[in-house]
C-alpha cells in the first residue's frame, strides 16, 4: 500500500420495537405463528383499509431519542416511501423523511484502550417493517408472509463518525444496551430485531472530502459486521490502488463466503417519491407528554453502577459486568431483595449463569428463570440444606425450566446428609476399602485425603455435607 | 409547449409507476403530460413565499390508538382474493436478483 | 302515485306504517331495474337474490321492532368504490374485476345498521377518475333524463340510479365534485359533507386528502336523513372528525331570513353557459325574495383550483394505486417474465387510459427534482385557496354558484380532450381542496331538456346552513318536472 487510508463508517440501525401490536393496526407482533395469521386488512394493504398510529411506538421512539441526547421533533409527520416489492403490501412504506421524530443526538462509546469517543446521531425515525419472502428451492417462485408487515421499527442513522470495526461494535453495543434498558426492544441481531446497514467509504488520511460510499446489508451478527467492514475496506482500497473508482451501490454481505455482492436491478430507480401520508394526521408531542416520557426513563448503566457501589458494596468488576445488561441487573436486584446476599447473587450471575449462557450461545435477554428461585437456591445453600455441587445441579434446572429449588430438592431427594452416624458409617467403609490412600496419607501425603473425600461423596451420591466428611475423615485417620 | 416530455422521462416514469406503455400510448402520454404540466405551471404565477404547505384542510393531530391486540387470525381473509397462493402464503415470481 | 314515486324518507315511513313492506320496495326497484338498466347501465353488480333476502330480513327486524329508523327497509345503491363484504367491489376497473372484499366500509355498515337494504354496486369512472362515468371498464352509464348524454361522474351510476328510480337513494364519493356534478347533470340532490364527517374506512382511495363519501338522493330531506345516518366518528380513520352536531335533519326548515349568501363574481365568467348562469341567478333571486341577503363578491384564485387539484389528486392517486399489483388480489397478467414484468403487465392491462394518465402524472410530480416545483407548490396554493374561503365565510353564511359550466355533455364528447374535461370541474374542485361541505340541487330545466343544478358551499362543519338554504329553495321551486326514462 503506497498511501495511508482511513475508513469512514456511518451506520443505519433498524430496531424492532417491543410493542404488543403493529405500528398501524391491532395485529400482534409476536414472533412465530403460521404464515399470514398475524395479519389484517391494514397490514396487508387491502383496498379501503386505513392506518391508525400506535401511541406506544411514539413513546418508545421518543424515549430512545432522549436517551441518545437527541432533539425531539415535537411536530412531526409520517411520509410514504414508494417502491414496488412484494414484501411491502401497499408498495409504499410508511416512514418519516421530512420531519423525523428525533434529530441531532450522540452517544459516547468506550474503546478497548479505555479511550472514549462521541458518535453523533443524525436522526431517528419511525417506520413499518416489511413482510417475509421465502424463495422456493426448485421453482422460480417466492412465497410471501405478511406476519412481520407493519411491525414497528425505528431507524437510527448515525453521522459518518466511526473509523474502525471496533468503534462500530462499541457503538452498536452502546445502542443495544441503552435500548434494552428502556425496554424498547430486545435488540437481537440473529433474530433481526436489531439490524445494521454499514455505510463505508475510504479516503486518504488527512483528506477533508469523503470518498464514494457503499451500503452493506445482511449483517446479522457482530462477527459478520466486523468481517464485512474488513472485507469492504480491503475491496475499496484495492479499487483505489488500481486506479479505479468506487461505485456508489448497495451490497449484500455473504458471511459464509466472506464476500459482498452488489444488489442491483435496473428496475430499482431509488426515487422513492416521498410525500406526507394523507391517511395520517400530524403528531404534536406536547411538552407535558415529553415530560412524562422523560420521567419514565429508567436508571441507566452509569447511575446504576454508582448506586450498586453504595447500596450493595460488591466489587466494581462485578458491577461492571452486571450492569452491562439490563436483564442481569434486574435479576441481580430482585434476587438480592429476596435473599439479602448481594455478593452471592453476583457470584451466581457471573459464574454459573454466564457459563451456561456461553455454553448455549445465548444472550442475557434469553434468560427466563425468575430471580426469586435463584434467591431460594442461595438460601438453601446458606441453610445447609444442600451442598455446593448439588446447588449447581439444581441451578441448571432453574436456568432451563425455572423450577422451584425447594420443591426440586425435595422431589429428587437432594438434601444434604448431615446425620453424623450415617456419615461415619460411610467414612469407615471408604477407609476400609482404600488402604493404599490411607497409607499415603499417613505417610505424609496430605492431599490423599481429597481422594477419600471424593469417594465418600460418591458413595453418598453427592449429598454429604462436605465439611463434615472432611472433619470425620481427619478425625479417624489421625486417630 | 413549455414542458417537453421526452422518451427517457416517459420510460423513467413508467419504471417508477410499474406501467408498460405501447409506443402509441407513449406518444399519447408524452403529449398529455406536457400539456398538463404546462397547465400546472399556471401555479407559478402565484407568489407562495412564506406560505406553509397544507396537507390537511384543517388541523387535526395526535390520532392514535392504545397498544392492544384487537385482531385474531386473519389469514383466511388475507388470502381470500389472492391470484396465486399456497395454503398460507401468496405466490410471486422469484424475487432474488440473479 | 306508485311506490317508486316515494322519496326514501316517505318510503321508510310507509313501511313503518305497514303500507308497504321492505320486500315490496325491493321488488319494485328490481322491476324498474329490469326495465331500464339495459339502456342506462347504472350498476356494475346486482345480486337480486341477496337483495330480496336482505329485504326480507330487514322486514322481519322492522316487524320485531328492532329497526325503527327512517331508512329501515329502504333499498339503497352503493358506489362501487366502497367495500361491501362478500359483494364484488371493482371501482369499475378490470384490475379489481373479481375482487370480493372481506369487510364492509364504515358508511355501508352504518346504513345496514339503520336497516337500509343494499341493491348492488353502481358504475363509476374507473377509480373515480373522470367526470362522465365513461372511463368505467364496464361501459358508460347513460343519463336517465336523456340517454344520449352522460350522467356526469365519477358517481354517475349512483346519480343515474336515483334519477331513474333504480334505487331510493345512493351513496357516492366526491374527490373533486364526483357527487355534486353528476347530481346536477341527472337532476337529483347530492351532498359532499365536510372532510372527516363520514369515515373513509373501506372507501377505496383516489385522493385521500380530498375523498369524502356522501348521499345522492331524490330531495334535500333524504340527503339530510342519509347524512345523519352515515356521519360518524370512526377510530379506524385517522382523518375522521368527532362531531356533536350531526342531527342534520333538524335543519330541514324553510327559513333563510337574514342568511348572508355570497355569489362569487369570478364564477360567472366566459366559460359559463348563459342558460346555466341565468338559472343560478334566478335561484339566488328566489332566496333573496325569501329573506336572504344576497351579495356578489370576489372569491379569487378560482383559476388555480384545477391545476392545484390535479397535482395533489394525481400524486396521492399514484401512491394509493400502487397496491394494485397482481400479488394480493385483483388482476394478474396471464403471461409475464419475472417480478417486475408481472407488475408492469398486470397494471398496464388492468388499468384504463385515464387512470394510467393520472398515475403517470402523479409519479412525475413526486419524482426526484420535481417535488418542490409541483407537489409542494400545489400544497401551498391549496393553503391560499383555503384562506380565500376563510375570508369569504367571515362575511357570508354560504356561497352560491353553479355546479358545472354547462348541462350534461353528450356521450363520447369529453374523453378526447382531458384538460377540457378537467375544466368542467372548476366550480366543485376548490370545495374539496378546502375540505368544505357542498350541496348540489336541481334548480331549472334547460332548453335542451336537461337539468341544471345549483351549488351551495358552506364553511367547515356548517352543513346545517346548507341544508336549511337548500331545503328552502327546494320548497320554493317545487316540482321542476325534469322528466326522464320513467316519465
Amino acid at each position: 500500500m503506497s498511501k495511508n487510508y482511513e475508513t469512514v463508517i456511518g451506520l443505519e440501525v433498524h430496531v424492532e420495537l417491543a410493542t404488543k401490536t403493529k405500528i398501524f393496526c391491532g395485529c400482534t407482533t409476536a414472533f412465530g405463528g403460521a404464515p399470514n395469521t398475524h395479519t389484517c386488512p391494514v397490514c396487508t394493504g387491502m383496498p379501503g383499509s386505513l392506518p391508525v398510529l400506535n401511541k406506544k411506538v411514539v413513546e418508545y421512539a421518543a424515549a430512545v431519542g432522549l436517551a441518545t441526547n437527541c432533539k425531539i421533533t415535537q411536530k412531526c409527520k409520517f411520509d410514504r416511501k414508494n417502491y414496488f416489492y412484494p414484501d411491502n403490501p401497499q408498495n409504499y412504506q410508511i416512514s418519516q423523511l421530512y420531519l423525523p421524530i428525533c434529530r441531532d443526538g450522540h452517544v459516547d462509546i468506550t474503546l478497548a484502550d479505555g479511550s472514549t469517543k462521541q458518535v453523533r446521531i443524525h436522526e431517528i425515525h419511525m417506520e413499518e417493517d416489511a413482510g417475509k419472502l421465502v424463495h422456493d428451492e426448485y421453482d422460480d417462485v417466492s412465497y410471501v408472509d405478511y406476519n412481520r408487515s407493519g411491525v414497528p421499527l425505528i431507524e437510527i442513522v448515525s453521522e459518518p463518525d466511526m473509523r474502525s470495526a471496533e468503534e462500530v461494535i462499541a457503538y452498536l453495543e452502546k445502542l443495544r444496551q441503552t435500548i434494552q434498558y428502556l425496554g424498547a426492544s430486545d435488540c437481537k441481531l440473529q433474530e433481526g430485531s436489531m439490524r445494521a446497514d454499514v455505510n463505508l467509504s475510504i479516503r486518504e488520511v488527512g483528506a477533508s472530502e469523503f470518498g464514494t460510499r457503499t451500503e452493506m446489508k445482511n449483517l446479522n451478527s457482530f462477527t459478520a459486521i466486523t468481517h464485512a467492514i474488513e472485507g469492504e475496506t480491503e475491496r475499496q482500497i484495492d479499487l483505489l490502488e488500481a486506479g479505479k473508482e468506487v461505485e456508489q451501490q448497495t451490497r449484500r454481505w455473504d458471511d459464509n463466503n466472506g464476500e459482498s455482492y452488489p444488489m442491483r436491478s435496473k428496475e430499482d430507480a431509488h426515487d422513492y417519491r416521498y410525500f406526507p401520508d394523507p391517511d395520517l394526521v400530524p403528531l404534536n408531542i406536547s411538552d407535558e407528554w415529553l415530560d412524562e416520557i422523560r420521567s419514565n426513563q429508567p436508571e441507566f448503566k452509569e447511575e446504576k453502577a454508582i448506586r450498586y457501589r453504595e447500596e450493595f458494596g460488591i466489587p466494581d468488576y462485578d458491577i461492571g459486568l452486571i450492569t452491562d445488561s439490563k436483564k442481569l441487573a434486574d435479576i441481580f436486584e430482585e434476587a438480592t431483595a429476596e435473599c439479602g446476599e448481594p455478593k452471592k447473587v453476583s457470584n451466581w450471575i457471573l459464574g454459573e449463569t454466564m457459563r451456561i449462557l456461553k455454553e448455549k450461545s445465548l444472550d442475557p435477554e434469553d434468560i427466563t428463570f425468575s430471580p426469586a428461585n435463584l434467591a431460594k437456591l442461595i438460601k438453601l445453600v446458606d441453610g445447609g440444606t444442600i451442598n455446593g455441587s448439588v446447588a449447581k445441579e439444581v441451578f441448571a434446572n432453574i436456568f432451563d425450566e425455572d423450577v422451584d429449588p425447594e420443591a426440586y430438592v425435595e422431589e429428587h431427594g437432594l438434601k444434604q446428609v448431615n446425620d453424623e452416624g450415617a456419615l461415619k458409617a460411610c467414612v469407615e467403609k471408604v477407609i476400609a476399602d482404600n488402604p493404599q490412600s490411607v497409607l499415603d496419607y499417613k505417610g505424609g501425603k496430605v492431599q490423599a485425603i481429597g481422594y477419600l473425600v471424593g469417594q465418600t461423596m460418591k458413595a453418598m451420591k453427592g449429598k454429604a455435607n462436605p465439611g463434615m466428611v472432611n472433619q470425620l475423615l481427619k478425625e479417624m485417620l489421625d486417630k | 409547449m413549455a414542458n417537453v416530455i421526452d422518451d427517457e422521462t416517459i420510460d423513467y416514469v413508467g419504471i417508477l409507476a410499474e406501467l408498460e406503455l405501447s409506443d402509441e400510448e407513449k406518444e399519447q402520454a408524452k403529449g398529455d403530460m406536457s400539456r398538463m404540466l404546462d397547465y400546472i405551471d399556471k401555479l407559478n404565477e402565484l407568489d407562495t413565499t412564506g406560505i406553509e404547505p397544507m396537507s390537511h384542510a384543517f388541523a387535526v393531530s395526535n390520532v392514535m390508538r392504545e397498544d392492544l391486540v384487537t385482531n385474531g387470525d386473519g389469514s383466511e381473509a388475507t388470502l381470500a382474493n389472492a391470484p396465486e397462493k399456497t395454503d398460507d402464503t401468496f405466490i410471486v415470481p422469484k424475487t432474488t436478483i440473479s | 302515485m306508485g311506490i317508486l314515486d316515494l322519496t326514501a324518507v316517505q318510503l321508510g315511513k310507509a313501511i313503518k306504517e305497514k303500507k308497504y313492506t321492505a320486500l315490496e320496495a325491493m321488488e319494485a326497484v328490481l322491476e324498474q331495474i329490469d326495465k331500464t338498466e339495459e339502456d342506462l347501465n347504472c350498476y356494475v353488480t346486482i345480486d337480486k337474490e341477496a337483495a330480496l333476502e336482505a329485504a326480507k330480513k330487514a322486514q322481519e327486524k322492522i316487524d320485531a321492532g328492532e329497526l325503527t329508523g327512517p331508512l329501515a327497509g329502504v333499498p339503497v345503491a352503493i358506489k362501487d368504490n366502497m367495500c361491501t363484504k362478500g359483494m364484488k367491489t371493482t371501482c369499475s376497473s378490470k384490475i379489481l374485476g373479481n375482487f370480493i372484499p372481506q369487510f364492509s366500509s364504515e358508511a355501508v355498515i352504518k346504513l345496514e345498521e339503520a336497516g337500509a337494504v343494499i341493491i348492488g354496486k353502481t358504475n363509476m369512472d374507473e377509480f373515480a377518475m373522470g367526470s362522465t362515468t365513461e372511463t368505467s371498464a364496464f361501459g358508460a352509464t347513460k343519463n336517465p333524463r336523456n340517454p344520449e348524454y352522460v350522467p356526469g361522474g365519477s358517481s354517475g351510476g349512483s346519480a343515474a340510479a336515483v334519477a331513474a328510480d333504480e334505487c331510493f337513494f345512493a351513496l357516492g364519493s366526491d374527490t373533486g365534485g364526483s357527487i355534486r356534478q353528476p347530481a346536477s347533470y341527472c337532476g337529483v340532490v347530492g351532498m359532499k359533507p365536510t372532510y372527516g364527517t363520514v369515515s373513509r374506512y373501506g372507501l377505496i382511495a383516489y385522493g385521500s386528502s380530498l375523498d369524502q363519501i356522501g348521499p345522492l338522493a331524490k330531495d334535500v330531506t333524504d340527503c339530510a336523513t342519509v347524512l345523519e345516518v352515515i356521519a360518524s366518528h370512526d377510530c379506524k380513520d385517522s382523518t375522521s372528525v368527532k362531531r356533536e352536531d350531526t342531527d342534520f335533519t333538524s335543519a330541514l326548515v324553510k327559513d333563510v331570513a337574514g342568511m348572508k349568501v355570497g355569489i362569487p363574481r369570478d364564477y360567472f365568467t366566459d366559460g359559463l353557459d348563459t342558460e346555466v348562469k341565468q338559472a343560478i341567478l334566478d335561484a339566488a333571486k328566489k332566496l333573496e325574495e325569501a329573506g336572504a341577503i344576497v351579495e356578489e363578491f370576489d372569491l379569487s384564485l378560482v383559476d388555480y383550483a384545477i391545476p392545484t387539484y390535479y397535482t395533489i389528486a394525481a400524486a396521492e392517486a399514484s401512491s394509493n394505486l400502487e397496491r394494485f399489483d397482481g400479488v394480493k388480489y385483483g388482476y394478474r397478467a396471464k403471461e409475464y417474465d419475472g417480478l417486475h414484468n408481472m407488475y408492469k403487465k398486470s397494471r398496464s392491462e388492468g388499468f384504463g387510459p385515464e387512470v394510467k394518465r393520472r398515475i403517470m402524472l402523479g409519479s412525475f410530480v413526486l419524482s426526484s427534482g420535481y417535488y418542490d416545483a409541483y407537489y409542494l407548490k400545489a400544497l401551498k396554493v391549496k393553503a391560499m385557496i383555503k384562506k380565500a374561503f376563510d375570508e369569504a365565510f367571515s362575511k357570508y353564511d354560504l356561497i352560491l354558484g353553479p355546479v358545472a359550466p354547462t348541462t350534461a355533455p353528450k356521450l363520447d364528447s369529453s374523453l378526447s380532450d382531458p384538460i377540457k374535461m378537467y375544466l368542467s370541474d372548476i366550480y366543485t374542485i376548490s370545495v374539496n381542496l378546502a375540505g368544505l361541505p357542498g350541496i348540489s340541487l336541481p334548480c331549472a330545466k334547460a332548453s335542451n331538456g336537461l337539468p341544471i343544478g345549483v351549488q351551495m358551499i358552506g364553511n367547515v362543519f356548517e352543513e346545517k346552513k346548507l341544508i336549511r338554504a337548500a331545503y328552502t329553495l327546494e320548497q320554493i321551486l317545487g316540482d321542476l318536472e325534469l322528466g326522464g326514462v320513467r316519465a
